[in-house]
């Protein structure tokens, strides 16, 4: 088995603010991330497929398909958009690096027939990111 | 949803690797220029791994500010500009980062209680770094 992983980068803003808590609530719980006019991230995400390496081309995955794939339901829906605003998983879900990990999954799942999705890794900074399997 | 959150953090420290339980010569074969009795430095980055479900409320497997105060009290204040060697962690077992490594996980493993603890890693340059995850595997 061998394991591919590719790289894209997007920017958006966003703020984390869930309608149920009190101000005070948002406030103590998220602190200067529930600035309801958003702050922004350049996000770094990591695609990572697995698969036998197919003999014929010596691929696991042809990384043109993967990454036109990754531009189309990630980078092109988010790449300097207001995620709470205009992405439609954060409609009703606070788009904390978890959440959008778990979105990006989701997008990218059911579109993979080249490869076998393995891991989703975004960075929100150099210092912060998240893995998320597709476990549930 | 499970999922996995990565913090890092940096501190920077000395030390020196020698073994009391072998020879000056044994030592020196051993562990070279990190012999050196008067200790040498490296600016450490630490990525500690918390993991669960993530909270439908917040969004989150953990609260940033919890983990970051939790390391910042118990690892970095502990570790930040010190000599190693000096410290009662280390006055048994060689102040290696393969030991650092597990000693930061014990101390995040036994007392960080708002999330599981899934690995620890530790960078000691940039050309070398250090995973442990207790009994369990390194995920890939």
């Amino acid at each position: 088995m061998v394991y591919l992983t590719r790289k894209a980068e997007f920017s958006a803003s966003h703020y984390y603010h869930n309608p149920e808590f009190t101000p005070e609530e948002n406030q103590r719980v998220f602190g200067k991330c529930n600035n309801p006019h958003g702050h922004g991230h350049n996000y770094m995400l990591e695609v990572t497929v697995r698969g036998k390496v197919d003999q014929r081309s010596g691929f696991v995955v042809d990384l043109k398909q993967l990454k036109e794939i990754m531009n189309r339901e990630v980078i092109d829906a988010m790449d300097h958009r207001f995620l709470n605003k205009e992405v439609a998983e954060f409609k009703d879900r606070i788009p904390t690096t978890e959440n959008l990990a778990i979105a990006i999954w989701d997008r990218l799942r059911p579109k993979l027939n080249v490869a076998e999705l393995h891991r989703v890794r975004v960075y929100e900074t150099p210092g912060l990111f998240v893995d998320y399997y597709g476990e549930p | 949803m499970k999922a996995y959150l990565t913090r890092r953090y940096m501190f920077s420290a000395s030390h020196r690797l020698h073994s009391p339980g072998m020879s000056a010569e044994e030592n020196k074969a051993v562990y070279g220029k990190c012999n050196n009795p008067h200790g040498h430095g490296h600016n450490y980055a630490v990525e500690v791994t918390v993991a669960g479900q993530v909270d439908p409320a917040t969004g989150m497997v953990c609260n940033l500010v919890d983990l970051d105060g939790f390391v910042r009290k118990k690892i970095l204040q502990r570790f930040d500009h010190e000599n190693l060697n000096t410290l009662a962690e280390f006055q048994k077992t060689v102040p290696t980062t393969e030991n650092l490594c597990k000693e930061i996980y014990d101390i995040l493993h036994r007392d960080f209680h708002h999330a599981a603890v899934d690995q620890v890693r530790v960078e000691e340059t940039m050309l070398n770094s250090f995973a442990y995850a207790g009994d369990r595997e390194i995920r890939r």
